[in-house]
C-alpha cells in the first residue's frame, strides 16, 4: 500500500505532465494541385516551409484525398482548383478549398487557425506589388504586436505541472480519507471505538493528521521536481503555497471523511468519491479553461475546492502572486474548509 | 451473589426495527461483580440488547441504567466506565500488539507510564511477551482474543461487555479465556458476557434466555436446571427453543 | 445502485455542457493611451465579439503585471499615444497585446482571435481604396462541422465511465470478497472458478452496456452527437471493451489483498492514464514519443478511436478492424494473467 500512496504519484506526474500538451507539433497536409500553377506551387511550398504542416502527399482528386481523411492519416486537404493561379495573376479573388479532419474538434480549430495565418500571409506577400498599380491612396494599417508574459516560450509544463500535481494530492487525499472511516465500520473496529469515552472530533483529528502529512509529502516531492527537474521557476513563496495547501486539504479531506461516515462500504465510498473527483478536476480548468464554460458551470466552480487550489498553486508558482492576491480565494477556501469539516463531524454518529 | 448492588438496571427496554421487533420488553437487573450469561441462539436479539447497554445504539423504549448512568443522557460517562469486545474482532490488524495497548489506552486517557506499566502486566500474564511487537494481523486467534479481552479491561471499567467473545475459538483456549473472565470479576469488574456454547453458560453466575426478543427465563444455572428438570444447560435451552417462531 | 446509474448520466450532462476548450468572455484589461474614437470602435468591436469581455481600464503599462498576478484578467491591449493620428497622417498606429501566458493555450487562441478581429478592422476601414483581391480559404471541417467539443468529449466520458464501472467496481468487490473471507467459501464450494467469476462479472457486464446505451442515448437526443455508422457494430465494440475493462478488473483483483490496494491501483492505472493519455483530451500525437508508445498499451485509446469512427465519421469495419483486434488481444492477455495468477494461488 505504502508504495502505491508514495512512488505511484511521483512516476504519474512525471509521465502525465508530457502528456497534457495542446502544442502542435505537426499537421498532415493532403494537397490537391489541379492548377499546377507556380502560384500554386507558391503556397504549397510556403505550407512545407513552416514547421507546422508536412505535405504528406500531392495528388489531383479530392476522393483519394478524403480516403486519407477518413483513416486519420491526413489532418487536412488543400485543394486548388484549376485557375487558380489566373485568378491570381489577374487580381481575382482566389479561392483555395481547405477541408479539415474535425475529429477532434480542439485541434480541427488549431490547424484551421494555422492554414489561415500561412495564407494570410501569402496574402500580405501578394499585396505590396499589386498596392500601387491601383489607386495612390495609403492604406490604413491597424499593426499589432504580442508579447506574453510569465512564459514567454509558451511551454506547457510549467503550466501543467502544478495541476496535475494537486490531482495527484487531491487523489491521494480524497480517497484515502473516504475510504478510512468505512474501512473500520467493515472490519469492525469502528465499534471498539465507538464505545470507549473518545469525542467525536478527536477521532476524526486523528484519522485527519496522516493524511495530512501523506499529501504534503506528495506536494513537496512534485515542487522539487518541478523546480530541479523540470526546471520551472519558481515565483511565489514556498510558505504561502503550503498555508494554501493546508487549507485545501482540510477541505478535500473534510469532503472525504464527510463521505465515509455517510457510506456502509468502501465500494460505495470509492464510488462516490470518484464522481466528485472526476467533477472536481474535469471542472476545474486543468484542462480546459474555466471561462469557456457557460455562466452556471462557472457559478457551480465556486463550490469546487480543485479549481481554488489550481488556480492559487499556478499563481503562486508561475507569476509570484502574493499573500494579498489569492486573500480571496482562500478565505473562501478556509471556510469551505471548515463548513466540511464541522459537518463531517457532525454527521459521523458514534450511535445508531 | 456476591454484592446485591445493581450495576446494570433494565426496565421495559423495547428495541424495534420498522415492523421487527429485536427486543421486546426486557427487565433485568445485573449486580456487581456478578458475571451474567446472557443466553439465546442467532437472531434472539441479544447483539441489539448489548450493543443497547454499551450505548452504541438508542433503546425504543424503556428505562436503562449502566454503571450508574442513564443510557439516554449520559452516553459519553457511561462509556468511561465499561470495557466492550464484539464478535468481530476489534483490535487493529495492521498495529503491533504494543501499539493497540498503547492506542486504546490513550483513548481512555491513561497516561503514558500507566500505559506502559498495565501493557507490561498484561503481556506477563498472559505471556505474550515475545510477541508485543509483532503485528496482530500475524498471531493466532485465540491470542488475539486473549489480547482484545484484556484491552477491553485496561482501563478497570466497572462492566465489561463480551459479545460471543469465543466464537471460533478451540476448547482449550476457551477455557483459558473464561479463567481470564474470573480473574476479571474477581478484581471486581461485572462481566456481561453473550454466547451461544450451553457449557459456557454453567460458568456464569447467573444466566438469562433469550427467545425471539424475550427474555423466558432468568436465575443461576443450577436453579434453571432444577425448574426445568433438565440435566445440563443444552437440554435447557431446547426446552425454552423448541417455542421460538424460527423453528426448523 | 441507483448512484451507478446516476452519476454517469449527471457526470455526462455535465460535461457535455461545461468542458470546452471554445474561447467565451475572456477578461481582458485596456491601456488606452489614446483614447479617441478609433481605440474605442476597436474596443467595441472586440468585446462585442463575444470572446473577450472589458473589465479592467488601466493607467499604465506597469498595471498589467499585477492584474495579471491576481489571476482573473488573461490579456491587456495597450494602444499607443495618438493612435487616430498615426492612423490616419502615418497611415499606421500601434496596439500591443499583452497575455498572461501562465496559460500557454489560453494565451495562444486569445492572441488569434484577437488577431482576427483587427485583421477583419483593417479590411473595413480599408474599404474601397483597395481590391478585396486575395487569396480566400474556403473551409469545410469533416465529421464535425461546427467543431463542437461535445463531439470528442462524448466518446472519451464513455470510455471512462466504462472502464470505471466495469474495471475498478469488479477489482474492488472481489477483493472485497477477499478481504470479508467470502472468497474463500466461494473457492471450496463445488462451483468451477470459471463460474465464479462470470457470476461476479456478469451483473458489471450488464450495466456498464445499459450505461453505454445511455451515453449514447443521451450524446445524440441532448447533444446531437450523430451515429453515423452502424449502431449494432457501435454495440458490439462497446461490449468487446466493457469484457476488456472487466478481465483487466479482475486482473487487478488477483494482485491485490484488499479493497483499498485494488482501488488505489485502479485509481492510478487507470482513471488518470484513461483522461490523460488517450486522447481523450488531449491529442495523442502531440506528446512526446516515448509517451506516444506508451498510450499504445492504454485500452481506452483505442476504444476511443473506434467509437469516433463510428459515430462521428460513419465507416465500416474496414477501418476499425486493427482496434478491435488490438482490444481482442488485450482481453485475452489479461484473462490469461488472471487465470495464471488463480491457479497460482490455489497451489
Amino acid at each position: 500500500m505504502l508504495p502505491i500512496i508514495f512512488v505511484m504519484p511521483i512516476i504519474q506526474l512525471c509521465i502525465l505532465v508530457f502528456a497534457a500538451t495542446y502544442d502542435m507539433k505537426n499537421t498532415n497536409l493532403y494537397v490537391v494541385d489541379k492548377d499546377l500553377s507556380s502560384h500554386s506551387r507558391e503556397l504549397i511550398s510556403k505550407f512545407n516551409g513552416s514547421p507546422f504542416f508536412t505535405v504528406k502527399d500531392l495528388g489531383f482528386s479530392v476522393d483519394a484525398g478524403e480516403k486519407e481523411l477518413f483513416k486519420d492519416k491526413v489532418d487536412a486537404i488543400l485543394v486548388f482548383e484549376k485557375g487558380f493561379g489566373n485568378d491570381v495573376d489577374l487580381k481575382r479573388p482566389a479561392g483555395v478549398q481547405v477541408l479539415v479532419n474535425a475529429i477532434d474538434a480542439s485541434a480541427a480549430g488549431l490547424y484551421n487557425a494555422y492554414i489561415q495565418a500561412v495564407i494570410q500571409d501569402y496574402n500580405l506577400h501578394l499585396q505590396p506589388k499589386l498596392i500601387n498599380a491601383k489607386t495612390r491612396q495609403p492604406i490604413q494599417i491597424v499593426d499589432n504586436s504580442y508579447s506574453h508574459l510569465f512564459n514567454p516560450e509558451m511551454d506547457y509544463i510549467p503550466y501543467m505541472l502544478p495541476g496535475i500535481l494537486v490531482l495527484l494530492v487531491t487523489v491521494i487525499g480524497l480517497f484515502l480519507s473516504a475510504m478510512n472511516v468505512v474501512r473500520e465500520k467493515e472490519i469492525g473496529t469502528i465499534e471498539q471505538i465507538n464505545v470507549t469515552p473518545i469525542k467525536k472530533y478527536q477521532f476524526l483529528i486523528g484519522k485527519l493528521i496522516p493524511f495530512l502529512i501523506i499529501g504534503f509529502f506528495e506536494l513537496g516531492v512534485g515542487l522539487l521536481l518541478a523546480t530541479f527537474v523540470f526546471k520551472i521557476p519558481f515565483l511565489g513563496s514556498l510558505g504561502l503555497i503550503y498555508l494554501v495547501a493546508f487549507v485545501y486539504l482540510l477541505v478535500v479531506l473534510g469532503i472525504g471523511l464527510l463521505i465515509s461516515t455517510q457510506t456502509d462500504t468502501q465500494q460505495q465510498a470509492m464510488f462516490i468519491a470518484w464522481f466528485f473527483m472526476v467533477v472536481f478536476i474535469m471542472m476545474s480548468g486543468l484542462f480546459t479553461p474555466v471561462e469557456s464554460m457557460p455562466e452556471w458551470g462557472q457559478k457551480l466552480n465556486f463550490l469546487n475546492p480543485v479549481s481554488y487550489f489550481i488556480k492559487m498553486i499556478r499563481m503562486i508558482m508561475l507569476k509570484g502572486s502574493g499573500f494579498k492576491d489569492v486573500m480571496r480565494e482562500l478565505g473562501i477556501l478556509g471556510l469551505y474548509g471548515i463548513a466540511m469539516l464541522t459537518i463531517a463531524v457532525n454527521r459521523y454518529r458514534k450511535v445508531s | 451473589m456476591k454484592d446485591e448492588k445493581q450495576v446494570i438496571r433494565v426496565r421495559n427496554l423495547f428495541k424495534k426495527f420498522g415492523d421487527f421487533t429485536a427486543n421486546h420488553d426486557l427487565s433485568f437487573d445485573v449486580y456487581k461483580g456478578e458475571i451474567f450469561g446472557f443466553l439465546g441462539a442467532n437472531g434472539a436479539g441479544k447483539t441489539t440488547a448489548i450493543k443497547i447497554l454499551s450505548g452504541l445504539s438508542y433503546p425504543t423504549s424503556g428505562e436503562i441504567e449502566v454503571a450508574g448512568f442513564d443510557v439516554y443522557k449520559q452516553r459519553e460517562l457511561l462509556k468511561r466506565n465499561i470495557g466492550y469486545m464484539s464478535q468481530k474482532f476489534s483490535l487493529y490488524e495492521d498495529l503491533t500488539v504494543y501499539e493497540n495497548i498503547r492506542f486504546y489506552g490513550g483513548i481512555y486517557g491513561l497516561s503514558r507510564k500507566e500505559i506502559k506499566m498495565k501493557a507490561d502486566e498484561l503481556l506477563t500474564t498472559l505471556n505474550l511477551e515475545h510477541v508485543r511487537n509483532k503485528r496482530i494481523g500475524e498471531l493466532p486467534l485465540g491470542w488475539k482474543q486473549k489480547l482484545a479481552f484484556s484491552v477491553a479491561i485496561l482501563h478497570n471499567p466497572d462492566i465489561v461487555f463480551l459479545d460471543e467473545p469465543t466464537g471460533g475459538v478451540d476448547p482449550v483456549t476457551r477455557r483459558q479465556f473464561w479463567d481470564l473472565i474470573y480473574e476479571a470479576s474477581r478484581k471486581g469488574i461485572t462481566v456481561f458476557v453473550t454466547t451461544h456454547y450451553m457449557d459456557e453458560a454453567e460458568y456464569c453466575d447467573r444466566v438469562s434466555i433469550m427467545v425471539d426478543g424475550k427474555i423466558e427465563a432468568l436465575d443461576t444455572p443450577s436453579e434453571l436446571k432444577k425448574q426445568f428438570e433438565a440435566k445440563d444447560m443444552d437440554a435447557v435451552f431446547l426446552r425454552l427453543a423448541r417455542n421460538s417462531s424460527y423453528q426448523e | 445502485m441507483l448512484i451507478l446509474f446516476g452519476m454517469p448520466i449527471v457526470q455526462l450532462l455535465l460535461f457535455g455542457f461545461v468542458i470546452t476548450n471554445d474561447l467565451k468572455d475572456v477578461k481582458m484589461a485596456v491601456v488606452d493611451h489614446s483614447k479617441d474614437s478609433y481605440t474605442n470602435e476597436i474596443i467595441n468591436k472586440i468585446t462585442s465579439s463575444g470572446y473577450f469581455k472589458l473589465t479592467d481600464n488601466l493607467e499604465s503599462i506597469n498595471q498589467v503585471e499585477g492584474v495579471f498576478r491576481k489571476g482573473e484578467v488573461k490579456l491587456a491591449l495597450v494602444f499607443e499615444p495618438d493612435f487616430a493620428t498615426n492612423l490616419t497622417k502615418e497611415s499606421k498606429a500601434k496596439v500591443q497585446i499583452l497575455t498572461d501566458a501562465s496559460d500557454p493555450n489560453m494565451a495562444n487562441l486569445a492572441v488569434n482571435y484577437l488577431q482576427g478581429i483587427l485583421q477583419n478592422y483593417n479590411l473595413e476601414i480599408n474599404r474601397g481604396k483597395v481590391l478585396p483581391f486575395q487569396v480566400k480559404p474556403q473551409t469545410r471541417m469533416y465529421f464535425n462541422t461546427s467543431l463542437e467539443s461535445v463531439f470528442m468529449f462524448v466518446p472519451g466520458i464513455m470510455a471512462t465511465i466504462l472502464m470505471l464501472v466495469s474495471a475498478m467496481m469488479t477489482s474492488i468487490s472481489i477483493a472485497r470478497e477477499k478481504e470479508l473471507g467470502t472468497m474463500e467459501i466461494l473457492l471450496v464450494s463445488p462451483l468451477k472458478p470459471l463460474q465464479i467469476i462470470l457470476g461476479k462479472v456478469t451483473p458489471y457486464l450488464l450495466l456498464s452496456f445499459i450505461n453505454a446505451l445511455v451515453i449514447v442515448g443521451m450524446g445524440y437526443f441532448v447533444f446531437g452527437v450523430p451515429v453515423l455508422g452502424s449502431f449494432a457494430l457501435l454495440m458490439a465494440e462497446s461490449i468487446l471493451f466493457i469484457l476488456l475493462a472487466l478481465s483487466l478488473g479482475i486482473f487487478i483483483s488477483t494482485v491485490s489483498n484488499s479493497q483499498q490496494v485494488a482501488m488505489m491501483l485502479s485509481m492510478f492505472a487507470l482513471m488518470l492514464p484513461t483522461i490523460l493519455l488517450s486522447g481523450f483530451i488531449f491529442p495523442i500525437r502531440n506528446m512526446p514519443l516515448p509517451l506516444q508508445l506508451i498510450s499504445n498499451i492504454i485500452p481506452p485509446r483505442w476504444f476511443i478511436v473506434v467509437i469516433k469512427n463510428i459515430m462521428l465519421k460513419g465507416v465500416g469495419f474496414e477501418y476499425i478492424w486493427k482496434e478491435t483486434l488490438v482490444l481482442i488481444a488485450m482481453t485475452t492477455v489479461f484473462i490469461g494473467l488472471s487465470v495464471k495468477k488463480f491457479k497460482i494461488r490455489l497451489e
